[in-house]
C-alpha cells in the first residue's frame, strides 16, 4: 500500500487493532454525547422562540461554576444541586424580563447578537463572583475505568451516555406527555396561532430558558466533571454548532445523532490524521465536516425542510 | 435651519444620481476629510511643539487609538458589504483577516521556503530561500493581501449557494477555525519559527520609513530613524477613505443592486435575472478584500509583529460583527460609526473604571477591569439592539431629520 493511502485510510487503519480501534470509537461517541448535552439546550431555544442561542455554551459555563462554587463553600451535593437549579430558574425570569420580551419581533440576527452579548456579561458575571481559576467538580461520579473484553472504558464517560439518555427521555415525555409540553409544541408551531389559543408566551419562554439552563447544568456537571471548571469550557460549548447544523437546528433527535456522528468523526480523524499534520485537528475538523455535510443536506439531518416560495 | 434642502434642484440626471443629495453633507464630509488629514496631524503636532502635549501622549494616541480605529473601519466595511448589503452572516471575519496579514508577512519577506539537507557532517540543515524578491512597499503589500485574502473568501463562500442564514453562519466558522489552526501548524505561514511569530520587516515609502529603524549617516554621525506615527496614520487614512469611497460607489451602482436584491430575496431576485453564484461569490470576494486589507494593515502599521492564533480568534470576529450591527446594516457611514464605537468603548472602560473604583475607594485590578469591561460591554449591546436595533446609522439618520427643522420647528 502506497503512503498516499495510508494517509487516506488513516482513520480506518487504526482498527488493525480492533480493541484501540474500539476505544476510539466508544470515547469519540461519547465525548459526541457531551456534545449533545450542549446541543439539546440551543434546540429548545431554537424551537420556542426563533432565537438562536449563542449564549448556551456560557450557560453551560455558569451552571458549572455556580454548582462548582457552592460545593467549594461547603454546601452539601444535593442542597448545592438544588441551589444551581433555581438560580438556572431566576437567570430565565431575569432574561425574559429585561432582554427578550423587550426583543419580540425583532430580526433572527438581532436576537442572535443580543445573545452574544449576553454571553459576554454572563461569562465575566460569572467569573467575577466565582473567581476565573480552574475548579474541581466532583459530584460522586465513580473515576477509573473498566475493560471488558480488553477494552478500557471510563466510568465518568459511561455515566455521561446514561445521563444524556436519562435527559432526552426526561424531555420526549415533558414535551409529548404534559399540558406545558404541548404549549411549548405549539409555540414553536406558530407563535401567533399560539397565542390566539390563550398561550401565555411569556410563561413559555421563561419555561424554556429554565429548561435549557437545567440542560446546561447537567452538561456543565459532566464536562465538569471531565476537565475541571474552566473558561475554555465556553468554548468547547461551541462545538454544539456544528452539531445542531448536522442535526438541524429544530429536532431533539437530531441534537443527540449529530453528536454521536460529530464526536466518532473528530476522533477517528484525530487519531488517524492528526499525526500526518501536526495534531489538534480536533479544533477545526467538526466544523469542516459539517459544512460539507451541510452543502449536500443544507437543513441537516432532521431539520425541516426548507421550502421557498417567492 | 441650517441643513435643509430647500433651493437645492437637481438639474441633471447625474445631480439627481450624486453620492450627496446636499450641499451640507458635502461640505461636512470635505470638513471631516481636512479635519483628519489636516488638523489632527497637525494640531497634534503643534501642541507637542508647544508643550500641551507630552510626545509620547500624541503616539499613543495615534498608535493605540487612531491606528485601531482605521483597521477596525476597514474590516467593518468589509464584513458590511457582505452582511449588510448581500444578507450573508459570516463569523470568520478575523480569520480572512489573518489571511490577510500572514500574505502581506509573506510577501515583505519574499515567499520564503525552507529547504533542509545533511551536510558533511551529517547535521540537518535548513536554508530559508525566497520565491520572489521581497516587497518593501506597504501599500503595494496590503493590496496583495486584499487579492489573495478575496480568492480564499470565495472558496469559502462556495457553500453559501447551498447554506442560508444561521446555517451558513456556523458554515463560516469551518474557515475560522481552519485557518487559525492553519496560523499555528503550517510552519510555512510564518517562516518556521517556533513561536509561529510573524514580524513585519522594515518597510518604506518614499523613501519614508514606516516599519522597523534605518540607520543613516547625517553629518558624520551615525542616526537612527524611527517611523513617525504620522507617516502609518496618513497612509492608513488614505487607504481608509479611498476605499470608502470604492465602497460607496460600488454599493450603490448596478452591483450593490444585485447584492440588495440577493438579501431580501433570493429566488426573487433570481426570477429577475441575478445570478446568485455570481453575485454572492462577487460579495464574498470583495468583502474578503477589504478584510485581508484591514488584517494586513493591523500587522505592518498597528501592530508590527503578532500570533496568528492569538490575534484573530474568534472574538476579534464576533467584535466586527458589533461594529456592523451597532453601526446599522447596510450603511457604509455605520460602519464608521460601529467600528468607532465597539474600538473606544473598551479603552474608555479601561481608563474610567479604575477612576471610578478610586473615587469610591474600591480597589480596581487588573483582572477585575477585564471583567467589568466584558459586563458592561455585553449589556451596552443588549441595551443598544432594545433600544436601536437599526444602529447608529438609524440614529444619524434621526438626527439629521430634526436637524432640518431645527431651531425653528415650522
Amino acid at each position: 500500500m502506497g503512503e498516499f493511502w495510508e494517509f487516506v485510510l488513516a482513520p480506518v487503519l487504526i482498527f488493525e487493532s480492533w480493541q484501540f480501534g474500539m476505544e476510539v470509537v466508544i470515547s469519540g461517541l461519547l465525548a459526541g454525547v457531551m456534545y449533545s448535552l450542549v446541543a439539546l439546550g440551543f434546540v429548545l431555544i431554537y424551537k420556542a422562540s426563533g432565537m438562536f442561542n449563542f449564549a448556551q455554551g456560557v450557560l453551560v459555563l455558569f451552571a458549572a461554576l455556580n454548582l462548582a462554587g457552592f460545593i467549594g463553600l461547603g454546601i452539601p451535593i444535593p442542597l448545592a444541586i438544588l441551589l444551581t437549579i433555581g438560580i438556572m430558574i431566576l437567570f430565565a425570569v431575569v432574561v425574559e424580563y429585561l432582554i427578550l420580551r423587550h426583543l419580540v419581533n425583532q430580526e433572527q440576527i438581532i436576537l442572535f447578537m443580543a445573545t452574544i452579548g449576553l454571553a459576554f456579561f454572563l461569562s465575566a458575571f460569572g467569573e467575577t463572583i466565582w473567581g476565573s481559576d480552574v475548579k474541581k467538580l466532583d459530584i460522586g461520579i465513580p473515576q477509573g475505568r473498566f475493560e471488558p473484553f480488553g477494552i478500557q472504558i471510563q466510568y465518568l464517560e459511561l455515566t455521561a451516555g446514561a445521563v444524556a439518555a436519562a435527559l432526552v427521555t426526561g424531555l420526549a415525555i415533558f414535551f409529548n406527555k404534559t399540558k406545558i409540553g404541548r404549549a411549548l409544541r405549539a409555540v414553536a408551531d406558530d407563535h401567533q396561532a399560539a397565542l390566539s389559543v390563550g398561550i401565555n408566551l411569556r410563561t413559555i419562554w421563561i419555561i424554556v430558558w429554565a429548561v435549557s439552563g437545567i440542560v446546561a447544568l447537567v452538561a456543565g456537571t459532566m464536562w465538569g466533571a471531565k476537565s475541571g471548571v474552566q473558561f475554555s469550557l465556553s468554548e468547547i460549548a461551541l462545538k454544539a454548532l456544528p452539531v445542531l447544523i448536522l442535526g438541524g437546528f429544530e429536532s431533539i433527535p437530531g441534537a443527540i445523532i449529530g453528536g454521536l456522528i460529530i464526536g466518532l468523526g473528530e476522533k477517528l480523524a484525530e487519531v488517524g490524521w492528526g499525526p500526518y499534520v501536526g495534531g489538534a485537528i480536533e479544533d477545526w475538523f467538526a466544523y469542516i465536516l459539517a459544512m460539507v455535510f451541510l452543502v449536500f443536506r443544507p437543513q441537516g439531518l432532521f431539520g425541516e425542510k426548507i421550502i421557498e416560495r417567492v | 435651519m441650517f441643513y435643509r434642502e430647500a433651493g437645492q434642484f437637481y438639474t441633471s440626471y447625474a445631480k439627481d444620481q450624486g453620492i450627496f443629495q446636499l450641499r451640507q453633507d458635502k461640505y461636512g464630509l470635505w470638513g471631516i476629510l481636512f479635519i483628519a488629514f489636516i488638523v489632527v496631524p497637525v494640531g497634534l503636532y503643534l501642541m507637542v511643539q508647544g508643550g500641551l502635549m507630552a510626545a509620547s501622549t500624541k503616539d499613543y494616541l495615534y498608535n493605540s487609538i487612531f491606528l485601531l480605529l482605521l483597521v477596525n473601519s476597514m474590516a467593518a466595511l468589509g464584513l458590511n458589504i457582505l452582511t449588510g448589503y448581500c444578507g450573508q452572516i459570516s463569523l470568520g471575519t478575523a480569520a480572512f483577516m489573518g489571511v490577510g496579514a500572514f500574505t502581506a508577512f509573506k510577501f515583505s519577506t519574499g515567499l520564503n521556503y525552507r529547504i533542509q539537507h545533511e551536510d558533511d557532517a551529517g547535521e540537518l540543515v535548513s536554508q530559508l530561500v525566497p520565491l520572489l524578491p521581497a516587497i518593501d512597499n506597504p501599500i503595494l503589500l496590503v493590496l496583495i493581501a486584499g487579492a489573495v485574502t478575496a480568492v480564499v473568501g470565495v472558496i469559502f463562500g462556495l457553500p453559501s449557494l447551498r447554506i442560508k442564514g444561521f446555517y451558513l453562519a456556523v458554515a463560516t466558522l469551518a474557515a475560522q477555525f481552519f485557518l487559525v489552526w492553519c496560523f499555528s501548524r503550517v510552519e510555512w505561514l510564518y517562516d518556521y519559527v517556533s513561536s509561529s511569530t510573524i514580524q513585519i520587516p522594515p518597510l518604506k515609502l518614499f523613501g519614508l520609513v514606516v516599519t522597523g529603524s534605518e540607520t543613516v549617516m547625517r553629518d558624520g554621525q551615525q542616526v537612527t530613524i524611527y517611523p513617525a506615527a504620522e507617516t502609518k496614520y496618513l497612509i492608513c487614512l488614505s487607504l481608509v477613505v479611498f476605499f470608502a469611497f470604492v465602497a460607496k460607489n460600488l454599493v450603490r451602482g448596478r452591483i450593490g443592486r444585485a447584492w440588495m436584491a440577493i438579501r431580501d430575496m433570493d429566488i426573487a431576485a433570481q426570477l429577475i435575472g441575478i445570478r446568485p453564484l455570481a453575485t454572492k461569490l462577487l460579495a464574498f470576494a470583495v468583502s474578503s478584500f477589504f478584510c485581508g486589507m484591514a488584517g494586513a494593515m493591523s500587522l505592518i502599521f498597528y501592530l508590527g509583529a503578532l500570533e496568528g492564533a492569538e490575534a484573530f480568534n474568534i472574538n476579534e470576529s464576533f467584535s466586527v460583527l458589533f461594529m456592523v450591527i451597532i453601526g446599522g446594516l447596510g450603511s457604509i457611514t455605520g460602519s464608521f460609526l460601529g467600528a468607532a464605537f465597539i474600538t473606544l468603548i473598551p479603552i474608555f472602560l479601561v481608563v474610567v473604571l479604575p477612576w471610578l473604583g478610586g473615587q469610591f475607594g474600591i480597589p480596581v485590578d487588573a483582572a477585575m477591569v477585564e471583567h467589568i469591561q466584558f459586563m458592561v460591554f455585553g449589556s451596552l449591546i443588549i441595551i443598544f439592539l432594545i433600544m436601536e436595533p437599526l444602529g447608529l446609522a438609524r440614529l444619524w439618520q434621526i438626527g439629521k431629520e430634526r436637524l432640518r427643522q431645527w431651531p425653528f420647528p415650522y
